[in-house]
C-alpha cells in the first residue's frame, strides 16, 4: 500500500500516453461487457428453456405456417398434456423503430402452457370476453405508458386487414408479469380469433405450436411421433425441444457466440500489442529511475513487482471503467434482448481478463526492469 | 580508529564485446570510520568503478571488499540490495531524483523498504530535509528546484535511513562554484558533526580540499595518498 504513490506517479509519467492506453483498454472492455452481456443473455434464454416444452414448426422453414387443424391432432398424441399456438405478428407502435413483440394466441390454450406468466384472474376473463382485447407485459406497458382501458393501434409489417390497411386496433384489458423471465414482459398478446377473422390471407393457419409434455424424458419419442403424424403431407413438421428451438432461432441471427468470441479475440489481440508496447516504452524511459530504486535498496524482485503492479493497476482500473460503462449502457439494450442488467459473471470474467492482460503485457517490461544492471543504467549504457 | 572500509587486491574487469578489459588492477585500500575521502584521478581511471564496489552497487571480479565488517563481495542480489538500504547513502552528479515525485516522496524512497509507519517515515523525512535546509521545499517537484536544491534533496535521501557511509560520485560536477561549496560544506558538516564516513569522487582539487584524505587513482591503480591535517 505504501508503494501506491510510487506506482501511481510512474503510471502518469507521460500523461497523454497513459490516457490513450487507458482509453483503448476502456473501450475494449466496454465492448467486452456489451458483447458478452448480449451473448450471456441469449445463452441464458437457451439454458432456461422449459424441458417440458416442444416446439412444432413447418419443416420447410420455421417462418412457414402450419394448418390450425394440426393443433387438435397433436392434442390427441399420447403423452401430450396441452398444445398452444402462436404466430408472428410483426407489429410496431406508431413508428417502425418501436418494434413490439406481438403474437396472436388463444387465451385459454395459452394459459395452460404459459405457466411463467402472472395475470390477475379478472383481467384474464376480460381478455377471453373481449374480441379486440390484448394483454401486455408490465415492461412494455410501462415503456409506452399503456393502461388498462387504453385503445392501442399496432401496425403489422405482415398482415393486412379485410377492410384494408395494416393498422390493427386493440383494447388493453390486462397487464401480466413474468418474474423469472423478465424478457417476456415485453410481449403483446391478443386474440387469435379476432386476428384470423380479420386478416386477408393465411386464414386457418398458425405460425408454430407449443406442446407441453407430461414427462420430459418422453420428449424425443413424442417429437418423433408428431413429425411422423404429418409426414408426407403438404406441411411436414419439425418438432424440437424448446432449447433446440431457441438455439436454432439464434442461428437465424448468426452464431452469436462465435461472432462475439472472434471480435473480442481480435480486439484483445491488438490491445495486447498496444498496451504492451506502451508499457515497454514507459519502462525504457525510466531506466535511470529504476536504477535509482535499486541503488537505494529495492531488490530486483521488488522492482519487478513494482513494474507489474503498474500494468495491473492500469489494466484493472481501465477494465473496471469499461465494464462500469457497459453496465450503465446495458439497460439500453433491453428492447433488443430483454435483459436489463449485465450479468455478474460477465463483470467477474472481465476483471480476470484484465489481470491476465496486465500480466501478459507487464511481464516483459517487468522482467527487463528486474534484470537491469545498476551501474550500466547509471552510466547510461 | 578501525577501518570501516577495507579492500584487498580488488580487481575489476569488464567485458567489452568478447574482450575482457581490466579496469582496476588489484586495489588495496583502508578507509577509517569518520574519514572524508576525496577520490581523484583522470577521467576513465576507474573512480566510479571503485566507488560502486565500495557502495555495493557492483561486485569485484576478484579480491575482497569489507564494509563495516561485512564481506560485501560475497553478497549478491537481494542481500546486497538490503545491505545497501541499511548501510549506504548515495549521491550522484545529476541528483537522480524521480521527476514525478515531490522532494518529500523522493527522500522517503529508502524508508519504503523499512517497517516504519507512515507517521514515522514522515518525521524522518522532515528531519532529513531540515538537515539539508529544505524544509520549505518538501512539496516541490525536482523540476521546481535549482540544481543546488535538487542535490540537497538527494543528500537528504542519502541520509534519511541514517547510514554510516555516504558515497558521492562527483556531487558538485554539475554545480557552479558557490553552490558547489555549499554542498561540500554540507557534506563536511555531516562528516564532522554526525560522524558519517564520506567517500567522494571528484576531479575538482578545490572540492577535494573539503576532505580529510585524498586518494589518487590512475589507470586503475592507487598512486598516492595524502592526509590533510583537519582544519
Ligand atoms: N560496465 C562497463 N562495461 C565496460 N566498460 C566499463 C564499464 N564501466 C566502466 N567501464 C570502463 O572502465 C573504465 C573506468 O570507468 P570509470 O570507473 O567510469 O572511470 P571514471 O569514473 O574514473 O571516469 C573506463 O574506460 C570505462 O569505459
Ligand atoms: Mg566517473
Amino acid at each position: 500500500m505504501k508503494f501506491l504513490p510510487l506506482i501511481w506517479a510512474a503510471l502518469w509519467r507521460k500523461k497523454t500516453r497513459t490516457v490513450f492506453t487507458l482509453l483503448s483498454i476502456v473501450v475494449a472492455f466496454l465492448l467486452f461487457g456489451m458483447l458478452q452481456g448480449v451473448n450471456a443473455a441469449f445463452n441464458s434464454a437457451v439454458d432456461r428453456a422449459n424441458v417440458n416444452r416442444l416446439m412444432v414448426a413447418n419443416a420447410t422453414a420455421f417462418t412457414e405456417s402450419l394448418p390450425y387443424a394440426y393443433l387438435t391432432q397433436i392434442e390427441s398424441v399420447p403423452g401430450v398434456s396441452a398444445v398452444s399456438q402462436q404466430s408472428w405478428f410483426g407489429g410496431y407502435y406508431q413508428d417502425p423503430k418501436n418494434f413490439v413483440f406481438s403474437f396472436p394466441v388463444e387465451p385459454l390454450r395459452w394459459r395452460r402452457i404459459g405457466t411463467e406468466y402472472r395475470i390477475p384472474e379478472d383481467q384474464f376473463d376480460a381478455w377471453v370476453r373481449t374480441r379486440t382485447g390484448a394483454v401486455v407485459g408490465a415492461q412494455l406497458a410501462a415503456k409506452y405508458g399503456w393502461k388498462i382501458g387504453d385503445r392501442v393501434p399496432l401496425h403489422s409489417v405482415i398482415w393486412t386487414k379485410a377492410g384494408g390497411g395494416s393498422d390493427w386496433e386493440f383494447d388493453i384489458v390486462g397487464i401480466f408479469t413474468s418474474p423469472e423471465f423478465a424478457s417476456r414482459e415485453n410481449q403483446f398478446l391478443f386474440n387469435y380469433s379476432y386476428f384470423d377473422e380479420a386478416r386477408v390471407f393465411g386464414k386457418g393457419r398458425v405460425g408454430w405450436l407449443v406442446v407441453q409434455v407430461a414427462d420430459p424424458r418422453a420428449s424425443a419419442r413424442i417429437a418423433a411421433a408428431i413429425d411422423h403424424l404429418f409426414a408426407n403431407s403438404p406441411d411436414e413438421t419439425e418438432t424440437k425441444t424448446e432449447k433446440e428451438f431457441q438455439q436454432s432461432f439464434l442461428k437465424q441471427i448468426g452464431d452469436i457466440n462465435f461472432i462475439v468470441t472472434r471480435i473480442l479475440f481480435a480486439v484483445f489481440f491488438s490491445l495486447l500489442f498496444a498496451t504492451g508496447s506502451s508499457l515497454m516504452q514507459s519502462m525504457r524511459e525510466r531506466i535511470p529511475e529504476l536504477a535509482v530504486l535499486k541503488t537505494v535498496g529495492f531488490t530486483d524482485a521488488g522492482v519487478l513487482r513494482l513494474v507489474l503492479a503498474e500494468s495491473v493497476m492500469l489494466c484493472v482500473l481501465a477494465a473496471l471503467a469499461g465494464l462500469a460503462a457497459a453496465a450503465l449502457l446495458f439497460p439500453a439494450l433491453r428492447d433488443a434482448i430483454g435483459v436489463v442488467t449485465l450479468p455478474r459473471a460477465v463483470l467477474a470474467e472481465g476483471v480476470v481478463i484484465a489481470v491476465l492482460l496486465a500480466l501478459a503485457t507487464g511481464l516483459l517490461p517487468a522482467w527487463r526492469a528486474r534484470r537491469l544492471s545498476i551501474v550500466d543504467a547509471l552510466a547510461g549504457r | 580508529m578501525a577501518a570501516i572500509i577495507s579492500l584487498r587486491n580488488v580487481v575489476k574487469r569488464y567485458l567489452r564485446g568478447k574482450q575482457s578489459v581490466e579496469v582496476l588492477h588489484g586495489i588495496d585500500l583502508d578507509i577509517e570510520t569518520g574519514d572524508f575521502v576525496a577520490l581523484m584521478g583522470p577521467s576513465g581511471s576507474g573512480k566510479t568503478t571503485l566507488l560502486n564496489l565500495i557502495g555495493g552497487l557492483d561486485t569485484p571480479s576478484s579480491g575482497e571488499v569489507s564494509v563495516a565488517g561485512v564481506r560485501i563481495d560475497a553478497l549478491g542480489g537481494a542481500r546486497l540490495a538490503r545491505w545497501r538500504a541499511r548501510n549506504v547513502g548515495f549521491v550522484f552528479q545529476f541528483y537522480n531524483l524521480l521527476p514525478q515525485l515531490s522532494a518529500q516522496r523522493n527522500v522517503e524512497l529508502p524508508l519504503l523498504l523499512t517497517s516504519l509507519s507512515a507517521a514515522q517515515r514522515r518525521r524522518n523525512v522532515q528531519a532529513a530535509l531540515a538537515i539539508v535546509g529544505l524544509s520549505d521545499r518538501a512539496h516541490h517537484k525536482p523540476s521546481e528546484l535549482s540544481g543546488g536544491q535538487a542535490q540537497r534533496v538527494a543528500i537528504a535521501r542519502a541520509l534519511v535511513s541514517d547510514p554510516t557511509l555516504l558515497v558521492c560520485d562527483e556531487p558538485t560536477g554539475d554545480l557552479d562554484r558557490a553552490t558547489a561549496d555549499e554542498i561540500l560544506g554540507l557534506l563536511q558538516t555531516l562528516n564532522r558533526e554526525q560522524g558519517k564516513t564520506v567517500v567522494m569522487v571528484t576531479h575538482d582539487p578545490k572540492a577535494a580540499e573539503f576532505a580529510t584524505h585524498q586518494l589518487y587513482l590512475d589507470k586503475g591503480e592507487l598512486v598516492s595518498r595524502s592526509t590533510k591535517a583537519v582544519a
